[in-house]
């Protein structure tokens, strides 16, 4: 639709180091949160990236993940519940040259927030949005979330949780999402990548990251995170790569119809494995469906990575040609046209 | 032979089905009206639902126009001359005209199937009593339309579309108007359609020559010019001003404008009229939802635009919480309430000033909030226009008041050369101040600096949890808290030493009565007041634009007088400010029926004073 120069063709490559994002901020989470290596990993991305530092605004909702803004040395803003999004989505407006994040979580995008998280999707501006999923309410001590699973005993349900789950991958796709991602705390480099990925994207880059909560929720990724689990029941979607997994790699994904089946590669070969199109939008909704539970028998493995990836307008970039072309039509706006109109009338 | 009877004001109000083309009939004669130099104010009563039966009283749309040779100041309390498009229409409003008032009625909407849906028994023109009390005239406007237009090859439906301007027509001849400046505005309209500008013109003239030959009143009326200020004017409707303000504003200030909201009856034409301005760098952002349309805002502030969001009071209390953030973010920002009937959805198309308390205090927290009312359409402007004013160089979010009656109510406005716009100036940083920058360091008026992304070395970060004295950093200490709560509070009432001193509207000071009034009762109060002034009575009108601080000599002004009396449109919430803060004994003058003051009620109130 129109041409856009990205954010590093503008700037120069300022030389930045991880400890120029460090805020003179002290660090209040609770230790061993997750939320650190989050924090520590997009600290060392952002040098990265190319943008310089004034140019790169951080904000946050509500909840213990939204102070992050605090602890980055840039421009940032800890606003209210749920509405970081829309926050974000007006700057974004105002200023398109700005490198824009977005820390929510769980709670704050899927549940106060989930108005905005949609709409802010749908309308595709270039912003990147980090939402740390811990699945259960830090900041309030400890309720269930809108991505706690069924059943979850907290201070709010101690009878078990009799609220269905959202699959949140899958809401962010159904809402016209153009960059959808997953990643996890506990694996930092492949966080790393994805978060300077979102950067990359020219669009609204949505990354989930799984994010352990040990005071309120310890363990709720641990299949995905523990040694003896992780590799069986992660599988990593690389584009134009089969999907395989478990500790040899001996396992594939194929689909059978449109239903995701696990094979063995040692016994059928990699013949007819599912190749990860990132660009294929009907096959990223299957992606989004293999959200079993690992309990589970004959469950599928969790996929990590980019799962779709889409060129799309950005909302910004059409509001500021809209802009331009009535100056462009109009001229740059007369004050006295403005206050006269068009139908005046003199009395003498 | 009709003769012609000079009168100094009249007041039309045209009725009939959403479909009849009312509105359209009711501007058409306004602009004709204004141009011909008549002061005037106007008034428009559209039904709540959008396309309500036909026929029904539900669905009648209403225009009410008053015009005068002298000053106008409201849209008229009873009308002289009620046009009643059917039967619907004359049931709903025969109580608002005047004894011996004029009926213009159009014959073939009182047929069997309009006089069962406005639910008439019997036919009221056929009724002696109507006869007596009031002037009919009767047209059979649909047959004369379709006559004209018989050999315009026109389909019967097309034709029929024409019949408002045979009113038109016929109200033009009445009162003396010329035709052409309708003639002109129709071959606009229809510019691809000229067989309809045709049809329309023709019809329009058939109304007036209508008058002329039948003679179908004894007298046809004259209203000579107002003698107004000199000057340029045009007309303008109070969503309309509001929507120039804030350009004029921002354009002043060399701000990008960012508007967030959602639509919103009666607040959605704010919206409509800045989306036709981009060009002056305005953005426009049909939000989600309210909140997002107020949160929005608030990243556009904090980028270095002047945030503004518009709605009424439903919406406005979803935008609370956002409000209490912009308090302490200490961004710009203006907020528009369009005030309407509540609670709850109330009465959407209706007005009402119930939410002045929610201005005042409907937010969490100690979250004070500069407040200014507009006092009529044409007053919009200005209101809006002071209050980006304070919003931008105070630092502030900013709570505008209209309502309902304004904002679809137009008047003529003198308006202003943009050279005679009072300089507004921004608090941006200075790029080398950054070693030393503080995010909520404030000069002598306690504003803060607005440092944008972008600003090399500004980096800084703010938020909703309260703010350290000066670093802005997170702080729950106890004493830095009742600080800040003081700074906050402060800061707005240091606004009192900047803004106008009030001084009584019409009268004197020291007298025996004082009527008090805020917003949109502006216009009755003050035709209220003249009028008993020329009668010799010693009352005095004080309009209070700003409420929140209030102008500091206020209590003294009026504790000049030996009585207050307090007009509103709610159950009296400004009157419990005023005893609250000046242990005046006040007296309140309330009435929440969904529409305006008449002049005349608030005559007759104060007149009990000196009875
Ligand atoms: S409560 Fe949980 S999520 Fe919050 S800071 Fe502590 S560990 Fe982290």
């Amino acid at each position: 639709m129109m041409e856009v120069k990205s954010q590093e063709e503008k700037a120069k490559k300022p030389e930045l180091k991880a400890r120029d994002f460090v805020s003179d901020q002290d660090i209040k989470w609770c230790p061993g949160c997750g939320d650190y290596a989050i924090l520590k990993q997009m600290q060392s991305a952002l040098p990265e990236i190319g943008v310089k530092k004034e140019d790169i605004v951080f904000v946050s909702g509500i909840g213990c993940s939204s102070r992050f803004p605090y602890y980055m040395n840039t421009f940032g803003m800890h606003s209210i519940h749920g509405r970081a999004t829309a926050v974000a989505a007006g700057l974004k407006a105002a200023r398109p040259e700005l490198s824009t994040w977005i820390i929510t979580g769980d709670g704050d995008a899927l549940s106060i927030g989930g108005n905005h998280l949609i709409h802010i999707l749908r309308r595709n501006p270039d912003v990147n949005i980090m939402l740390f999923n811990n699945q259960i309410y830090g900041l309030t001590k400890g309720q269930y979330s809108p991505t706690s699973e069924l059943g979850k005993v907290t201070k709010s349900t101690p009878s078990g949780s009799i609220d269905h789950p959202f699959n949140p991958l899958s809401v962010c796709l159904g809402a016209g999402g153009t960059f959808i991602a997953r990643a996890m705390d506990r694996d930092p480099k492949a966080l790393k990548e994805l978060i300077i990925e979102t950067h990359k994207h020219k669009g609204s880059s949505l990354l989930e990251i799984y994010q352990n909560c040990p005071i309120f929720n310890d363990g709720a990724f641990s299949a995905f995170t523990d040694k003896e689990t992780k590799k069986k029941e992660t599988v990593y979607l690389k584009h134009g790569q089969p999907l395989i997994f478990g500790d040899k790699l001996q396992y594939g994904v194929k689909l059978d119809g449109v239903h995701p089946i696990v094979v063995n590669i040692e016994e059928e070969g990699q013949d007819g494995l599912w190749i990860h199109d990132e660009t294929d939008k009907i096959k990223a909704y299957i992606l989004t469906q293999l959200f079993d539970d690992p309990e589970a028998g004959g469950h599928l493995p969790r996929p990590f990575g980019i799962f779709y990836k889409e060129e799309r307008f950005c909302y910004e970039d059409a509001m500021q040609a809209q802009v331009d072309h009535a100056r462009e039509q109009k001229g740059d706006g007369d004050l006295e046209a403005l206050l006269s109109g068009n139908n005046t009338w003199i009395v003498d | 032979m009709t003769t012609k009877e000079q009168l100094d004001q009249v007041t039309i109000l045209l009725a009939g089905d959403s479909g009849d083309g009312i509105q359209l009939t009711g501007s058409q004669f306004t602009q004709t009206t204004a141009l011909f130099g008549n002061d005037l104010s106007t008034f428009p009563d559209f039904p709540a639902e959008i396309r309500a039966p036909m026929g029904t009283i539900a669905g009648v749309s209403g225009f009410q126009i008053h015009f005068g040779s002298s000053e106008i100041y409201t849209p008229g309390d009873l009308s002289d001359v009620l046009v009643a498009f059917n039967a619907a229409a004359l049931k709903k409003n025969l109580d608002r005209l005047k004894d011996r008032g004029i009926i213009i009625c159009n014959t073939s909407g009182f047929d069997k199937r309009n006089l069962r849906l406005a639910q008439y028994e019997e036919n009221p023109l056929l009724d002696d009593k109507l006869r007596e009390n009031y002037q009919l005239i009767e047209i059979d406007v649909t047959k004369m339309t379709r006559d004209a237009l018989s050999e315009s090859g026109l389909g019967p439906k097309d034709r029929d579309r024409c019949k408002n301007m045979f009113v038109l027509g016929f109200i033009y001849w009445l009162f003396g108007r010329p035709m052409q400046g309708t003639v002109d505005f129709l071959d606009n309209k229809f510019k691809r359609k000229p067989e309809i500008a045709e049809a329309n013109i023709k019809v329009l003239k058939a109304g007036y020559y209508y008058g002329d030959t039948v003679e179908a009143i004894p007298s046809t009326f004259e209203v000579s010019p107002a003698k107004m200020q000199r000057g340029t004017y045009r007309n303008i409707m109070g969503n309309q001003a509001m929507a120039i303000g804030l350009v004029a504003a921002c354009k002043k200030a060399g701000l990008p404008l960012f508007f967030g909201g959602y639509p919103i009856t009666p607040a959605s034409d704010i919206l409509h009229e800045l989306a036709k301005h981009k060009n002056f760098n305005v953005k426009t952002f049909q939000a989600e939802d309210e909140i997002a349309g107020i949160c929005t805002t608030i990243g556009a502030a904090f980028g270095g635009s002047l945030g503004v969001t518009a709605s009424s009071g439903p919406g406005i209390a979803l935008k609370g919480e956002a409000m209490g953030l912009a308090i302490m973010l200490e961004l710009p920002l203006v907020i528009i309430n369009v005030q309407r009937g509540g609670p709850s959805t109330g009465l959407p198309t209706k007005t009402e000033q119930s939410d002045l308390f929610q201005a005042m205090y409907g937010r969490n927290g100690e979250a004070p909030m500069p407040i200014l009312a507009a006092a009529s359409p044409k007053d919009c402007f200005a209101t809006v226009y002071e209050a980006c004013k304070l919003a931008i160089e105070h630092m502030t979010p900013v709570m505008v008041l209209s309502d309902g009656y304004i904002a679809n109510g137009a008047e003529p406005w003198r308006f202003p050369e943009a050279s005679s716009l009072e300089e507004i100036s921004t608090k941006f940083v200075d790029e080398k101040d950054a070693e030393d920058f503080k995010p909520y360091g404030r000069d002598e008026n306690l504003v803060r600096q607005w440092a944008t992304p972008g600003m090399k070395g500004f980096e800084h970060r703010i938020g909703g949890l309260e703010k350290e004295l000066e670093s802005g950093n997170v702080s729950y200490d106890a004493k830095n808290h009742q600080t800040m709560i003081n700074i906050r509070s402060e800061k707005v009432n240091k606004m009192a030493n900047i803004i106008a001193k009030i001084s009584p509207d019409s009268g004197e000071l020291n007298g025996k009565l004082a009527v008090l009034g805020w917003g949109s009762t502006y216009g009755a109060i003050k035709t209220a007041v003249k009028g008993l002034i020329l009668e010799g009575l010693d009352v005095a009108h004080i309009h209070l634009r700003h409420i929140h601080p209030m102008p500091k000599n206020l209590e003294e002004v009026l504790k000049s007088y030996d009585h207050v009396l307090i007009p509103e449109l709610n159950d009296g919430q400004l009157i419990k400010m005023i005893r609250e803060k000046f242990l005046i004994d006040a007296k309140g003058l309330s009435k929440v029926e969904g529409n305006p003051f008449a002049a005349g009620e608030i005559t007759e109130a104060i007149k009990s004073y000196y009875s």
